[in-house]
């Protein structure tokens, strides 16, 4: 079995080949790429243990970001459960809106450091896009988003957001119309202009580099709750459980990060992908549905695929979710045991999202919804000692139009 | 007996000019087409190349991502492709033919049966996209051991460093991408510019073949003919498109197209 190693960066545990575990992620890309990935690399690591530049990160995520994110107990949830104590990080309170924020403005600190003008990214919620549109606004850069025409149509709202701050959306009308193709598209954008242009990856996805940069990003969240947890109960409580939803992973690796060395009886990790529409087939879980190896964006990852290689089309009423891989680093989490995976249905993350706003005073999007949907589910059968963190990783304004069409416009006046 | 690839570069060479390598879709839009057009063109071109439809390519620009689009749409397996180069090998079995894909795919078949389905259809070389040296150190062992080309990138970017371990590792044919791009890209820097990174690669090892491709056209080859070989793609993939739009035999159109490129190379 595959195991972790402890007092090391799990970003950091790849073989020279860049795979985890000798068997995920890499850099399966065409040799164009090689050089700029390699540069990318080395200019990471530089810049990583450059004090000047944790300063200056740390500066930006107090001051821009808003760092630190509320830790609050949902008391009328964990009433309403009888079970365990139920408290959210509200990662949401984050400039922007979302977890995306944190991978957005090291990528635009990075690009500035590598002395490049123009940036671009892909974006399936339309967060990743908007983020990443707003660092390169306060950091002069050019930005271009690369967008599936389906995820166009339902996150309307951020797709305004990202064209406010400057940025053009590039439409991408191929294959499922989804994140899968945006990052397809962006890459391709990349092979042809990476001389002059610094990509972001939005998520924990993509060749190792990208991976790495992404999830030593949202690390902040984790950092900041270990900081919280400490507060409230004066130690990490004894039985702890860290829910995240997992579309790319971004947001849970993030969560994740500093209790990496914890025993997992003491911080479990779960992981909730997408589990689509109910009675349906379709989904965009490749973890809990035990996907084959297979080669995406560049990595190693378990992915949805058929038996010739070709990625599968997913459904989720979660455009962030909506991806037919996940992080190398979660295949890595999953096979040496460190984090269970599982899913919620559409319906579950919408009848979760029903009852975290009618019973708090907080809004999570569909992602989030669908870790709710798992602690609500949990939740009763623990007992009240047990602490639950939910990652409420996202506000649910930009899926307003979706949530009142399933729920009705009634929902939204609580 | 020296591989058919070698001999296709020592034909072309003794007549004096490029080797012309063609690359279509197989499957596009149906297998049948895919054989009947690899017949009829291979009077005019030296090595084809057969193109392996992925859903997730991500160095292929429009035209040949059309023409994977109708190849999937038509249902190509890549089962498939391996009957398509058995029936055309019956017919012309000198004649070489090159695979490429994307790595997922063979991955999925697993390398040795891959390779074993690759050597029983008469496939001569194999092109992985996104499978770059060192990653595919292993893999290209095991082509080498089955006599198979497997055929290495070079790219704008290379270093030279990266260069020199690259042909070190390379068999008889290495392929360098003219530009930063997709493929059916504009030629968008100068021949003289393409034919000097062309000429470094060649001081290196002077013995190895060296194909150019991306960009090439009816346009821009003539430009090029200095180069060991010369592969024309998107042009092919284009033609098809518009042949298939117009509901017209794509055959007609194609042949005229090699025959030019042809012309202007000799
Ligand atoms: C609010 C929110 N949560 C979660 C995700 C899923 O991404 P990841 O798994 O990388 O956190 C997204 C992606 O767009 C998102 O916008």
């Amino acid at each position: 079995m595959l195991k972790l190693q402890k007092g090391k960066a799990i970003i950091d545990q790849h073989d020279k080949h860049y795979l985890y575990g000798g068997k995920f992620g890499g850099n399966f890309v065409p040799e164009t790429l090689k050089k700029p990935i390699e540069d990318l690399t080395q200019l990471f690591q530089k810049l990583r243990y450059d004090k000047k530049f944790i300063k200056e990160r740390d500066y930006y995520f107090k001051t821009y970001v808003g760092s630190p994110t509320r830790f609050i107990k949902l008391y009328n949830l964990s009433l309403h459960l009888e079970g365990a104590q139920i408290y959210a990080k509200v990662v949401s309170d984050a400039n922007g809106g979302a977890h995306k924020i944190y991978n957005a403005v090291v990528h635009a600190l990075i690009c500035k450091h590598a002395g490049k003008k123009y940036i671009i990214g892909d974006t399936g919620a339309g967060y990743a896009g908007k983020m990443l549109s707003m660092a390169a606004k306060k950091f002069g850069l050019k930005c271009k988003i690369f967008m599936g025409t389906k995820d166009m149509a339902r996150q309307k709202v951020n797709c305004d957001a990202i064209r406010k701050n400057g940025a053009e959306i590039v439409p991408v009308d191929s294959g499922s119309k989804t994140l899968v193709d945006a990052v397809s598209e962006c890459m391709r954008y990349w092979v042809s202009n990476c001389d002059t242009t610094h990509m972001c990856v939005g998520s924990t996805v993509g060749p190792n580099i990208f991976v790495k940069i992404c999830a030593w990003s949202t690390a902040q969240i984790s950092r900041e709750l270990k900081v919280q947890l400490k507060e409230e109960f004066g130690e990490i409580p004894k039985k702890l459980k860290l829910i995240n939803c997992v579309g790319g992973g971004s947001s849970a690796i993030g969560f994740w990060n500093e209790f990496m060395d914890y025993d997992k009886k003491q911080v479990e990790f779960i992981g909730v992908e997408a589990g689509g529409p109910k009675n349906s087939k379709l989904h965009a879980a490749p973890l809990t549905y035990n996907a084959k190896l297979g080669v995406l964006h560049g990595a190693a990852q378990y992915v949805l695929q058929d038996k010739d290689g070709q990625i599968s089309e997913t459904s989720s009423i979660s455009a962030g979710l909506d991806y037919p891989g996940v992080s190398p680093l979660h295949c890595f989490l999953k096979d040496t045991k460190r984090a269970r995976y599982t899913v919620a249905t559409d319906e579950q993350a919408l009848e979760a999202f029903k009852l975290v706003s009618q019973l708090e005073n907080l809004r999570p999007s569909l992602e989030p919804s669908h870790a709710f949907a798992e602690a609500i589910k949990i939740a009763p059968k623990l007992s009240n000692d047990t602490v639950i963190v939910v990652d409420s990783c996202g506000d649910a304004l930009k899926d307003k139009k979706i949530i009142e069409k399933r729920l009705g416009k009634l929902i939204w006046q609580h | 007996m020296a591989a058919l690839i070698s001999l296709a570069f020592l034909k072309a060479k003794l007549e004096k000019r490029p080797a012309l390598v063609s690359y279509i879709v197989a499957g596009d839009n149906n297998k049948k087409l895919t054989l009947n057009i690899l017949k009829s063109i291979s009077q005019y071109i030296d090595i084809l190349e057969v193109g392996i439809a992925h859903n997730t390519a991500v160095a292929d620009g429009v035209q040949i991502q059309n023409s994977s689009y109708r190849a999937l749409q038509g249902g190509i397996k890549v089962k498939d492709v391996f009957e398509i180069v058995k029936q055309f090998k019956k017919i012309k079995k000198n004649k070489p033919i090159i695979l490429m894909g994307y790595y997922n795919q063979v991955l999925q078949y697993g390398e040795n049966y891959f390779l074993q389905k690759c050597k029983n259809s008469g496939v001569d070389g194999i092109i992985l996209v996104d499978l770059p040296f060192p990653e595919n150190k292993s893999f290209a062992d095991k082509c080498k051991k089955l006599s198979i080309t497997f055929i290495q990138l070079i790219a704008p970017t290379t270093s030279t460093i990266r260069m020199k371990q690259i042909i070190k590792n390379s068999q008889d044919m290495i392929y360098y991408i003219s530009m930063l791009s997709t493929t059916g890209g504009k030629l968008k820097v100068s021949a003289k510019s393409i034919l000097n990174n062309y000429l470094k690669i060649k001081k290196i090892d002077p013995k190895k073949n060296i194909v150019i491709g991306f960009g090439i056209t009816t346009k821009t080859i003539a430009s090029l003919k200095k180069a060991d070989g010369l592969v024309v793609g998107s042009l092919l993939c284009k033609s098809i498109s518009q042949s298939l739009a117009k509901k017209r035999n794509p055959l007609i159109q194609l042949n005229k197209i090699v025959r030019t490129l042809r012309n202007k190379i000799q």
